[in-house]
This record gives C-alpha cells, structure tokens and sequence, in this order.
C-alpha cells in the first residue's frame, strides 16, 4: 500500500479542532495563512437538522434518551465517550484513568459544561505558595491581554467581584438565580462560602451579528443551533471561514504521527481515511497539535525517527509525564422545601450553574493543598430515562412505605418533583511526573496506531481534598434543611474521589517551561526540539488551578498562534 | 421538500406572546424575532448512521412474545392506571419497554423471569394466568412484591421485588417521558424562552426573595438584543 502524498504545502496543518485546535485555525487563517485541519471525527454543525438534538423530546427516540450510544444520554452532543469500539487504551498497575475523546469538527467543545474560569495570578505561580508542582513560565500578566480577547470575542457572562485570584473580565451579565439556587445561596451563607454568579460562555445577549442570543432551553450539551454557546465548530472554525480564510477541513481523518526530514524539522503528518482506510500524507511548514492532552502526547511518541528515536519532542523523556485531571467529588440531597413545586413556570435557564462558589479558604489551614470550587446542578428538568424511577424514595425520610403501585405515585412523582439539589466539587490536583501515558507496545488501534497506556494514582493530597469536599457539602446539605442521599464515602473509597480522567480536564502531557531538559515546550507551546511544531491543547500547561481549563487553552492557543505567525514572518521557523 | 416546522407558533405562547398582547410586533433582526426563526425538523432526533442502523436492527428483533407483551401491559396499567389524559397505552409504554428489553439486554432475565413468576403465582394461587387474573386478586399478588426496603441495596431483595421495582421504574420512566407524561407532570421548558427569574408567586411560597444588589447585576432582558460593547476597564456599557 503506498502512502499517498498531498501536493499541496500548508503554511500550518492543524491536528484536532476542539477549543486550542479551534483557536489556532480562527487566529492562523485571519492572519492569511494556508491551514489545514486535521479531524479524527466527521463534520460537525449544530444547524444542520439531521445532527441536531437541541429542542427534540424524549418520546422521539424509541430509548427515551438512555445512554446506551453515549454515555451521557443521547441527547448528548459529543460523538465519543469513555470507550469507543476500535480504539482501545490499555492500563498499567491497577490504575482506573477513564479517557473521554469527543471526535468530531468541535471536539468536546459542542457538550462541555462551558464554566469559562480565568486562572488566577497564584496559579500560575503556585510553587511559590505552598512548594509543591512546578510554576509555570508565563505569569497571569502575560496571558490577562489574551483572556481579555477571548472574552469579547466568544462572550461569557459574569459578574466584577474583585477576588484576587479569580480574575474578573469583560463578562456579559449573568442569568437571575433559579429557586434551587436560591437555597444554595442561603444555605451556603450560613456557612460563610461565598457565592457568586457562574462563569459560563453562554451570550445572555448579542455579541455580534453571526451568532445568536441564549433562548435559555438549559440544553448547551446539546451544542446550540443559534450559535448561542461556545463550540469551536460554530464560534471560531465557521467564522475563520466566513472571513474568507483558507481553510481545508480534513474530517474522518485520524493523524498516526509528524513526519519529519533528515535535519529533524517536520515536514507535515501523515492521517488515516477513516472512510477508506488508506494512509495520507500532508505538507505544512507548522504543524500545530491540538488533539487533546493525551491524543497529541500519543501522537509525539509515535512520531519515531533517526532524528528523534524517543518521540518527536521527546527527548526529555517528558511527554507523557505529569497528566493530570480536576479532582472530582459529587453529592446531592433532597431537600423538603422544594417538594410540592408550582410547575406554572419555565425554569430551564443556561445549560449549567446560574450561581457557584470559587474557592474560599486558605489551605494554609487544612491538610491539603490547593482548592476547589463547588458547581451546582437541580431543578425542574425535562424528563428522560430514568425519570420516575424509585419514584417515593423519599417516603423513607417521613417514615412512609416506598414502593406501590396505582394512582399514588402520581402524586408522588408531581410532590418530589424539583426536590434534589446535587454539587459537584472540582478542584486541583498536584502534577507528578509517575503520572503519565505512554505507548503500549502490545496493542494497536483499528488503524495500525500504537495506543496509549495509562498510569495514574491519587495521592492524599487529592483524598483529603475529597474529604473536605464531602464534609462541605453534607454541611450544605443541612444548612438547607435537606438530607443527604446515599452513604456518605469514606476512605475506603477515596471519599467519593471520581477516577482520574473522569471530570475530561486532561492536562499537563506536553509541560511548557524554560529548561529542555524538563519540559516538552517553551513558553509558546512550541517544541523545545523541534521548533515547527506547536501544542496547543491543554497538554502545555504546568498546572491545572481550581478552575476549568477551556478558557485557559483558548487564551494560550490565541498566545502561541500569533507567536506561529510572526515567526513565520521572519522565517525562522 | 422543506419538512421543517417553525417553533414559531410555540413561542407565540411564550416570549412573542407578551409582545403580541402588548400590541408589539418583534422588531426585524432582534433577538425575538431571531427566536421565531428557530427550526427544529421532527423527521431526524440527531442520530449518527450507526446509531439509526444500530434502532433499526433492535426495531427488527421481536424479544417479548404475545402473551408476555399482554401481560406487560395489564401490569404496567396496574402500576400507572389511566388518567383523563389517557395512560399507559397512549405513551407507548409496552412498546418502550419491549424496546428496553432489547436495548439493555442485562434486564432480560429479570423481565422475562418476573413475568413468568408473576404467571406461576396467580395460577398456584387462582389457577388462572396473570393477565387474565381479576384485578382484586392480581392486586392481592402485588401487595407482596411492590413495596421494598429503602435501607437495602435493591440487588439484595428477592427477585420478585427486584423484578416490580423495575417495571415500575419502566412504566414511570415510559410514562413521564411521553407527549402526555410531560404534560401531566407539568414541565413547561424545552421551548425558546426568557428567563427572567422566579415569579413572585413561586418565591412567596417557599419564603424566597432576590437580593437586589444581586438582581442589579444580572441581565436586563429588554436589552438581550443590544451588542454588547465594553469600556477598558471590562464595564458593560449596553
């Protein structure tokens, strides 16, 4: 079989095209560059009839939206999830790492929580405060003008608070708290934990004329057919094109390795036709990876050559190395106050959290490092699978029989309606070198591709952080006059401690900083040893925050891209 | 050839329709007006090639027989009965179910298995078949399995229980995610709307009031439409 070349020669080939892909097509093909965009998954938009599951009931799918295609339910916007069949990733010494891909023109940017949290300045430089994990080369100062444009150009709303280390931007205004959230409030302020409104890239009103206006249908995970939320598909890839860029989408098309020549530099990549499965090769003069943090890693150590025998970029022997995911600890409790509900009204909201609570202690206090910031999630939602079920449950906090049968749990169903108010607590964890994905030598994907081997513990610093997360919200729980649903975890099960990789903020594969010899790339999120090539998902970064890390590679991916075109402009690379 | 339905009619009853009785026609391009161009095409429910073929093949197999479908249904209309709304039949409850059955095939046995012991009951007891048991003595059966221990892991209660509590959760879940479930319960979202807070009458009822530095800060919805433009210093000025 011959590989068959392209002759074509892009200024830059960019693999993946979620949020880091996303922004380096939107900032390259504004600049005039020739790009390419290389997508493992098929082309994606939210508008198109046939995709969409924005507004469809449950009663138009036979499954009533059950998750047996995607983990999330069907009504999900995300073609992938934690397993998908022909593409396997193996584990090494009992470790649970749970991988979620999202292949398709967005990526996992058409279903994500959209929570668009700055990092603040002593995230950056958190090694600094408690000695712990690495800082990062770059300080807020030198990211602050690059979140400042991500915020006018793809819109979140907010509010100015003022807090030190959860920097305020140019935010649109927030929705009004909903009724579960109100209790939240309370609730929260008889403990001292301050709330304020959510962060989410959501546009409550008009940013500009291509995109729509939130109609508030509480379904962002379903991708918005009015361009109302942020995905990369409908805010960065579709503009770039609309401003006459140019282009070329590759989709289907699954990158195997960077090619590269005799002195070491790259020269393109070469990508499986998922439709034909024959193997492509494309030019560029940059490559650009944005494949997520662990897709891109695989795709360094796969890129073998004389010039670079332990993986392109790799011969720190740090690719891999210091993966790390949010911490993740969840809880919900019914709360009476909401039983008996007045249906008369409306309550979606925006797909997420109308109010939340950045962290508020200092860990110079507790026996853990580094925070948390607690989600929120309740409400009179639309009804899907699992709806009804174990519908008197509740009966059990008054002493009342659960089960039955007949015209009861009707009223049953319509009295515990809207009564449950669950939390999410995600924090940050500390990045360490022992953990890492590698290439498994024993095992391919369906293309011929050496897959990914996972290795990754927690440590007490993330247990304890659980704990404090499990302590917080049982004492919320009871603020709010609720009973806690299910037993408490313990330590036995880590506190309730999610497995890594199941919150999907993998970070930290490809570390950015100063020395080559511990670090893949250089401030720029450019390779330290090979300097066209670029990463620009979430694999440079140093650390993860208490924060989600969307806004963070959109910041970056714009930082490193207008690096990319100026240097492309001075030829030097 | 286009099939497409505007939402345009939905909102008429929502956001355009404070408009309509205020004597206002949405302005051209604002964000109402945006709200009546919305389309949904009822002919697709977003799925992939794979996951169509993957319905169409579960659609051909045919899990449950006749009898066990009848009895399904009788069961299912004991655990719900009928309102004015209509019932199990009108939701496409059976259906739902022996969909289910293929779908998640881990619940086969227990279905198929509880049903058979619902047969085996009533014929020990009354010498007749479930279905075709009077509704006292079907109910004197259930009376023995629909209730369970709310302190227990549900896998360690006898199947029977186990077996009910399922099709309990399968008759709900199938009921209130059809057109009259919804309808019955009430939920009013899933259509293009405004969000502009709690009515006052749900916050009177459960003790509740914004605070009004709060309120102050959050989208004024009579300018949703307006661009919004900032000064340097990141303060909205639309």
């Amino acid at each position: 079989m011959q590989i068959k070349e392209s002759p074509t020669v892009y200024d830059a080939i960019i693999v993946g095209s979620g949020a880091g892909g996303g922004m380096s097509t939107k900032v390259l093909a504004d600049a005039g560059l020739k790009v390419a965009v290389v997508e493992s998954g098929p082309y994606f938009d939210p508008a198109d009839p046939k995709q969409q599951t924005q507004l469809k009931w449950p009663y138009e799918s036979p499954r009533r939206g059950a998750g047996t295609t995607r983990v999330f339910g069907e009504w999900d916007m995300a073609y992938g999830g934690f397993e998908i069949e022909g593409q396997p990733y193996t584990q090494k010494d009992g470790t649970k790492f749970e991988w979620y891909r999202s292949q398709m023109l967005g990526g996992r940017t058409n279903h994500w929580g959209r929570i668009s949290l700055r990092f603040g300045p002593k995230d950056f430089k958190h090694k600094d405060v408690d000695g712990l994990g690495e800082n990062w080369p770059i300080s807020y100062d030198d990211v602050k003008p690059y979140y400042d444009k991500v915020d006018k150009l793809i819109g979140v709303f907010g509010t100015k608070e003022g807090l030190p280390n959860d920097p305020d931007g140019f935010f649109l205004p927030p929705p009004k708290p909903r009724l579960h959230e109100l209790y939240y409030i309370q609730g929260a302020r008889k403990s001292n934990i301050p709330v304020i409104p959510g962060r989410l890239s959501m546009l409550t009103k008009k940013i500009n004329n291509d995109r729509g206006v939130c109609f508030y249908c509480g379904q962002c995970s379903r991708s918005c057919q009015v361009y109302a939320d942020f995905s990369a598909g409908s805010c960065l890839i579709f503009p770039a094109q609309k401003n006459g860029g140019q282009v070329d989408l590759y989709v289907n098309s699954m990158v195997r390795e960077v090619t590269t020549n005799a002195e070491g530099k790259a020269t393109g990549v070469s990508y499986i036709n998922k439709e034909d499965r024959k193997e492509y090769q494309l030019k560029g003069k940059v490559v650009v990876l944005a494949a997520s943090a662990c897709s891109s890693a695989r795709i360094l150590l796969n890129s073998k050559s004389p010039q670079h025998p332990n993986g392109l970029g790799n011969s720190s022997n740090v690719v891999g190395k210091y993966l790390h995911d949010s911490t993740g600890s969840s809880r919900a409790g019914f709360i009476p106050g909401l039983m008996n509900r007045k249906v008369s009204y409306n309550e979606d909201g925006v797909g997420g959290m109308h109010v939340y609570s950045p962290w508020w202690l200092d860990n110079k206090n507790l026996d853990f490092p580094r925070g948390y910031h607690i989600e929120v999630w309740g409400g009179m939602g639309m009804p899907n699978y699992g709806f009804g079920f174990n519908p008197n449950e509740f009966n059990k906090f008054f002493g009342l029989p659960t089960g039955g049968y007949g015209e009861s749990l009707r009223a049953d169903v319509k009295k515990y309606y809207g009564s449950v108010l669950g939390f999410g607590g995600r924090g940050e964890a500390i990045a360490r070198k022992d953990n890492y994905c590698e290439i498994d030598p024993t095992v391919v994907d369906e293309f011929g591709i050496p897959v990914l081997r996972f290795h990754y513990k927690w440590s007490d610093y993330e247990r304890l952080q659980a704990k404090h997360m499990q302590e917080t919200f049982d004492e919320l729980i009871h603020n709010m006059g609720g009973e806690v649903l299910g037993d408490t975890p313990t330590k036995e099960n880590d506190y309730g401690l999610h497995n890594p990789g199941n919150i999907i903020h993998e970070v930290g594969t490809t570390r950015m900083g100063d020395n080559p010899k511990t670090s893949v790339t250089n401030e720029y999120q450019q390779l330290h040893d090979c300097n066209n090539v670029f990463v620009t998902d979430a694999g440079p970064f140093v650390s993860q925050a208490d924060k989600n890390c969307t806004w963070t590679i959109l910041a970056l991916s714009w930082r490193a891209s207008e690096y990319i075109v100026e240097q492309l402009k001075q030829q030097n690379i | 050839m286009d099939r497409r339905k505007s939402i345009k009619s939905i909102i008429l009853g929502s956001v355009a329709g404070g408009l309509v009785v205020h004597g206002c026609k949405p302005e051209a391009g604002s964000a109402e007006a945006e709200l009546g161009a919305l389309k949904t095409d009822e002919h697709y429910f977003g799925r992939t090639q794979e996951e169509l073929e993957l319905i169409e093949e579960l659609n051909a197999k045919q899990f449950f027989s006749a009898h066990e479908l009848e009895t399904i249904t009788v069961l299912s209309n004991l655990i719900l009965p009928p309102n004015e709304k209509g019932g199990i039949a009108e939701a496409g409850v059976p259906e739902f179910i022996e969909f289910m059955a293929k779908d998640m095939q881990d619940l086969q046995t227990t279905m198929r298995g509880g049903l058979m012991w619902l047969d085996h009951k009533t014929n020990t007891e009354f010498g007749t078949e479930f279905k075709t048991t009077p509704a006292e003595h079907q109910k004197q059966v259930l009376d023995t399995i629909a209730f369970y221990d709310a302190k227990m892991p549900m896998d360690e209660h006898p199947l029977e229980i186990q077996f009910f509590s399922l099709m309990r959760n399968l008759t709900l879940t199938g009921y209130y995610t059809s057109r009259i479930g919804i309808e019955d319960l009430g939920y009013k979202g899933n259509m293009p709307n405004v969000w502009d807070g709690v009515p006052q009458d749900v916050l009177d009822q459960h003790g509740m009031a914004y605070d009004e530095e709060w309120v102050a800060k959050c989208v004024d919805q009579s300018k949703r439409g307006v661009i919004a433009e900032w000064d340097d210093e990141g303060n909205l000025l639309t």
